[in-house]
């Protein structure tokens, strides 16, 4: 191990060059069980499942590229990534915030249940893919650029906002399949789309007031974490996505009992 | 065939399945250079790999050589080299024959014993076949009639090494340190079904092309049957040989453009050519029509080379990750951006390229940078 | 059918045998098939079943204020019991037992029954129930298991879409301007794989064929006229329509031609291989023979072979002289029965010009054919697909033709095990017959089908709404393109041309290694 932490109070350092995976995610275990509350990971490259394990708050400053499935299961943690992140960044995530100066790969945010992603720049492919939202737990993932498809593939729940900072004047977004599926959350999508780039379960509406104060909260806070001016971004124009269906399969099956036959309703989402 | 002369496939399976990391990067200006930082990136993603195969493909090898067809053997019996070397010699002209140099401490399983031959095919003169078809008939008959040899690389000034073992070890096996190269392409597989061996590592080549592969193709079956029409035997059961034949049969025998190539094996959706212009909705309707059974369905991301162009391609639902990269002439294409970094920490841009839309570096042809995509830290203007 | 007996002695055999030596009636020693049971507590004496019984199986007796039954003439339709408000009535397997014999069984010793009292050749509708192997049930499919994903066919693209026609080997781009310069021959195109087979107008209610057409433009698919010419109603689904050239020619004309998408050859069909047809002067209504071209009343007569194809050259005559008179712009089909050299003749046809050839295997469905025939003649579709895939494929002319298979497929499952074997579409017309109600009674030939679809009964047809009838087989193809995507979806696959002859995908269970030869496809497990 080439280990190389130099302790300033709290605040650690560890120099991740030539580290596995696996040998960097103990080293960040033991210093959070030590009582480290701010790690810097220096000379990243590639190492995978950062800040997966650890359930205590702690913030790590990663410089350098972290690996696939960042925040994977996280549940607490702040991760700031001074950097581009790659494939799976937030899979899974319980809790805690990843802050990404750049942009991220794909599934980012795949099954969130909790927490918060932002990422400055833009995300691949199938990015908020079946986030999900139970009682107090509701992720939000905000893209500052653009996605590419799949956007909020079949969402079961959570936040998601894309405000379209890096599409050129007069560009839309180029996603196709948007909310592709989706049963349940909301996009926010600031920038234009055309409507057979939307999935066929989703409705477009206009923002009302309690949608703008949302997200004039969560726009404050993405732009806090990069230094931006929000005043341009909340003025939008933002539309708003949201499921059409609660089941939008229900009538997709043909019971293979009589009887069963009428029992599928089909729920529309009040509002 | 199955399983008998391939000893990948040891149990006689329809295909062989696997999976991997991928590594490429080229000097737009044909810049010949070490390939030292390839070694470190494909390092970097060992995890992708098990160690069960390794390779490269190096262009701008043999400049000494250049005019010749540079045939790389591997000899896994006794009989083996003294029955190639006979047919070799009936064949072809062979203007320089050597044991490929080799590192023996390094850490690779039982090598078997690679020979380098620098050929030209002799004709009779009833054979109207160009050099290139007359070439690949031979190294087919070697490889299907010769038991224990195994031809692996075929191309003119360029050459593929590979091997059993992580391809950083590889790379160390065949000195590939001391060579120099303006395109060198990697990978590390992970197959699933085999224990791996020596001829069954990517990439894959034909003639000067090479592919190395990540994914698996769904559509495997038909894509061979259609190969075989137009006789293309496939013997190592594996995607990547596919993907090359099928890029062969495209580029070179039909002539067809590499960005077209790239519109049959990831066409877009019936639904999004519905919305092109009619010249171009005509010509990619058309393309799907007539090769619907070249589509390579299924996850996949190729590297293909040949001489003086890198393609990066990846399924047209993007299944499989690929991360391109800009910086001066350099184009860089790997399963994982940190690979890149790693390489090369500060770059133009980087980007992931949409699924079916191919990344082409050309030489000569400076690197036109895409619109989406980041630089790193750089501050966004809002607008 | 009456004792050919007491017709007139026409032909030369029939001159020589001897008069009967008596006249009265024979007696039939034939028992009933289906027993008719009505529950008198819940009959309410509607009459609702009298009156939808067509077969006169049913009466309504005044005197006991019940209904009667004449058993024998029921051939379980099933039309009363679902018209039944009370659900009072069941139709039962009549509980007369014969002594158990495998090979004795009751059919044959009814069959045998029948022609002794007749002479006559046993008559039927619909296809084979003999049970020939159904090699759909020994194939199973393949799935996506780690290796590489399955894909979800809810939400990410999943293409059914399928063109028919000729396809050349490769695309010529023009070196200078990158432009196109290869022209296709004509190509059709299909949203999902499954095309309605020929019924012709007169085998079957313009009803029947009205709710083919619209939904086959309601799903964006293909109907096929069968051999009994278009009525005129029904141009404005041309875009939709297959119309078939028999050996009859019947209501063969120009504007017929024009108006279709592609004009298919038929040669045989899978229930009859080699046998043509006759529709009963009384199915011969004015609309019949206004469609058909004939005068109204007569037999209208199918000759065995087309009497200008003898032979392979002439074959390819037709195909042209059809081409010529439609300008090339339109696919040209040929229809063949699955029989056993059917890989050579594919061949032949590919060679001969056509670009779709269809093949119809020997549980394919007919409205009226000799039983010997329908329940001997040809081969299983499954295995006439694979050898010609593959024969076409050795020759490299896979490509110049699309290939139909027909006869006997079920569900989705079949249909996809059809295109993984090589098929580039299938034709349904049992299932599609199904959807309107049938149950498989086959007695289509006698004109009195009591759902309305194969009969010209004025009254009997108004029993197919067209209305509901097309959304009823619209439906059955939506349900079963759903099922494909699904099933495409699990095997990692999201266009359907990537299963088109991809053997790979399916495992055989319980076949001789030679049945897996000739299927190409390997043992599951192996």
């Amino acid at each position: 191990m080439h280990v190389e932490a130099g302790r300033d109070g709290n605040t650690v350092e560890v120099d991740a060059a030539g580290l596995s995976s696996r040998e960097l995610n103990l080293r960040l275990r033991e210093l959070v069980t030590a009582g480290a509350t701010h790690i810097k990971l220096l000379n990243v490259a590639g190492q995978r499942y950062i800040g997966s394990d650890l359930d205590r708050p702690v913030t790590l400053e990663i410089f350098g590229t972290p690996g696939n499935d960042l925040g994977s299961f996280m549940d607490g943690p702040s991760i700031i990534v001074h950097a581009n992140a790659q494939d799976g960044c937030g899979n899974t995530m319980n809790g805690g915030t990843i802050v990404v100066h750049g942009l991220a790969g794909d599934i980012t945010g795949l099954s969130a249940r909790g927490g918060k992603v932002f990422i400055r720049d833009d995300v691949g492919y199938r990015a908020g893919i079946h986030m999900k939202q139970y009682q107090e737990r509701c992720p939000v993932l905000v893209i500052g650029g653009t996605a590419q498809d799949f956007l909020g593939e079949y969402m079961a729940g959570g936040i998601l906002v894309v405000l379209g900072l890096t599409l050129g004047s007069g560009h839309r977004h180029r996603a196709n399949f948007v909310g592709t599926g989706m049963h349940g959350g909301v996009i926010y999508l600031r920038g234009s789309v055309e409507s057979q780039q939307l999935g066929k379960e989703v409705g477009v509406a206009e923002l009302d007031d309690q949608d703008k104060a949302l997200l004039q909260g969560i726009i404050s806070e993405f732009c806090g974490h990069f230094c931006m001016d929000p005043r341009d971004m909340v003025a939008g124009p933002f539309i708003k996505l949201y499921p059409r269906y609660l089941r939008p399969y229900g009538p997709l099956y043909a019971p293979t009992h009589r009887g069963a036959q009428g029992q599928v309703p089909r729920w529309k989402v009040p509002g | 065939m199955q399983g008998q002369l391939n000893p990948d496939n040891r149990y006689g399976e329809p295909k062989v399945i696997d999976a991997c990391s991928l590594f490429g990067v080229l000097d737009t200006t044909g810049r010949r250079f070490s390939g030292h930082g390839v070694f470190k990136a494909i390092a970097n993603m060992h995890d992708r790999s098990n160690g069960l195969g390794g390779g490269f493909a190096v262009y701008g090898l043999y400049p000494d050589f250049a005019d010749y067809y540079a045939l790389h053997i591997m000899f896994m019996g006794p009989q083996a080299r003294s029955e190639t070397e006979a047919f070799l010699n009936v064949h072809f002209q062979v203007f320089h024959a050597e044991p490929v140099p080799v590192r023996a401490a390094a850490k690779v399983a039982s090598p078997p014993e690679i020979w380098r031959y620098f050929v030209l095919p002799r004709r009779a003169e009833s054979e109207t076949l160009a050099d290139d078809d007359l070439v690949i008939h031979r190294i087919m008959h070697v490889n299907t009639t010769i038991p224990s040899a195994f031809v692996f690389s075929s191309g003119k000034n360029m050459g593929v090494f590979k091997g059993v073992g992580f391809p950083e070890d590889v790379a160390d096996y065949f000195r590939l340190d001391e060579y120099l190269g303006y395109l060198w392409t990697a990978h590390g597989r992970f197959p699933t079904n085999t224990p791996g061996w020596w001829g069954g590592a990517h990439p894959f080549n034909i003639l000067d092309w090479t592919v190395v592969h990540n994914g698996e193709l769904s559509s495997y079956g038909i894509n061979r049957r259609h190969l075989e029409m137009f006789g293309y035997y496939c013997s190592l059961q594996t995607d990547t040989e596919v993907a090359a034949y099928a890029i062969d049969l495209l580029v070179r025998r039909h002539g067809l453009p590499v960005e077209v190539m790239a519109k049959v094996l990831a066409p877009p959706l019936w639904d999004e050519m519905e919305q092109l212009p009619p010249k171009e909705r005509e010509l990619l309707t058309t393309l799907r029509q007539v090769y619907g059974s070249l589509l390579l369905n299924g996850p996949f991301t190729i590297i293909v080379a040949h001489h003086g162009e890198m393609i990066g391609l990846t399924d047209r639902i993007r299944l499989r990750p690929l991360a391109a990269a800009v910086k001066g002439d350099m184009l860089y294409l790997s399963s994982e951006e940190a690979a890149i970094r790693l390489v090369c920490p500060q770059l133009d841009r980087v980007w992931k390229p949409r699924g079916g839309e191919p990344v082409i570096g050309r030489i000569g042809t400076p690197m036109a940078l895409p619109s989406e995509g980041s630089v790193q830290n750089s501050k966004v203007v809002l607008r | 059918m009456t004792s050919t007996r007491q017709a007139p002695a026409t032909t030369q055999a029939e001159a020589h045998v001897q008069a009967p030596a008596y006249s009265y009636p024979m007696p039939s020693y034939l028992k009933p098939r289906f027993r008719v049971e009505i529950e008198d507590r819940r009959c309410i004496r509607c009459q609702c079943c009298v009156e939808q019984c067509s077969f006169g199986a049913l009466f309504f007796d005044q005197r006991r204020n019940e209904v009667g039954t004449v058993e024998q003439n029921c051939v379980a339709c099933h039309r009363c019991v679902v018209f039944c408000p009370t659900q009072a009535i069941s139709v039962l397997r009549h509980p007369v037992e014969y002594r158990e014999n495998a090979h004795w069984r009751p059919e044959v010793i009814e069959d045998i029954t029948r022609q002794a009292e007749t002479g006559g050749v046993l008559l039927t509708g619909m296809g084979s129930d003999k049970g020939w192997t159904c090699y759909w049930d020994k194939l199973c499919l393949n799935a996506s298991q780690v290796t590489n994903p399955s894909i979800d066919p809810l939400r990410e693209p999943m293409e059914l879409r399928t063109y028919l026609g000729s396809k050349p080997d490769r695309v010529e781009l023009d070196p200078k301007s990158g432009g196109l310069r290869t022209r296709l021959a004509p190509q059709v195109m299909v949203e999902t794989p499954i095309l309605f087979s020929a019924m012709s107008y007169g085998a079957v209610s313009i009803n029947v064929h009205e709710a083919l057409a619209r939904a086959a433009a309601m799903t964006g698919t293909l109907f096929n006229t069968g051999e009994g010419g278009l009525h005129p109603k029904l141009y404005s689904y041309g875009k939709n329509t297959i119309v078939q050239v028999a050996s009859g020619r019947f209501g063969v004309h120009p504007e017929y031609l024009d108006v279709a998408s592609i004009i298919e050859i038929k040669i045989g069909q899978g229930a009859k291989p080699g046998i043509g047809g006759h529709l009963p002067g009384e199915k011969v209504s004015d609309d019949v023979a206004f469609t058909r071209m004939i005068p109204s009343g007569t037999d209208a007569l199918s000759p065995a072979p087309q009497h200008d194809i003898y032979s392979i050259e002439d074959l390819s005559q037709l195909i042209h002289a059809l081409k010529e008179a439609t300008n090339y712009t339109k696919p040209v089909s040929v229809k063949i029965a699955a029989v056993h050299n059917s890989a050579a003749i594919a061949s032949g046809i590919a060679r001969a010009g056509a670009d779709i050839i269809a093949l119809d295997g020997i549980r394919g469905s007919t409205g009226a054919a000799p039983k010997i025939i329908r329940d001997n003649l040809g081969i299983p579709i499954e295995m006439a697909i694979a050898s010609a895939d593959e024969r076409l494929r050795k020759e490299g002319i896979r490509q110049r033709v699309s290939l139909i298979a027909a006869g006997g497929f079920r569900n989705s499952a079949d249909v996809i095990k059809a295109i993984a074997l090589g098929a580039d579409a299938v034709y349904i017309g049992t299932a599609a017959l199904i959807a309107l109600g049938c149950t498989e009674c086959q007695a289509c030939y006698t004109g009195r089908c009591a759902w309305g679809l194969t009969t010209t009964d004025e009254k009997l047809t108004k029993r197919q709404n067209p209305d509901i009838a097309a959304q009823r087989l619209a439906n059955l193809l939506e349900g079963w393109s759903h099922e494909m995507k699904e099933m495409l979806g699990a095997m990692g696959i999201n266009a359907l041309e990537s299963l088109r002859g991809n053997r790979l995908h399916l495992r055989s269970v319980g076949l001789t290694q030679q049945e897996a030869d000739v299927l190409g496809v390997l043992q599951a497990g192996a």
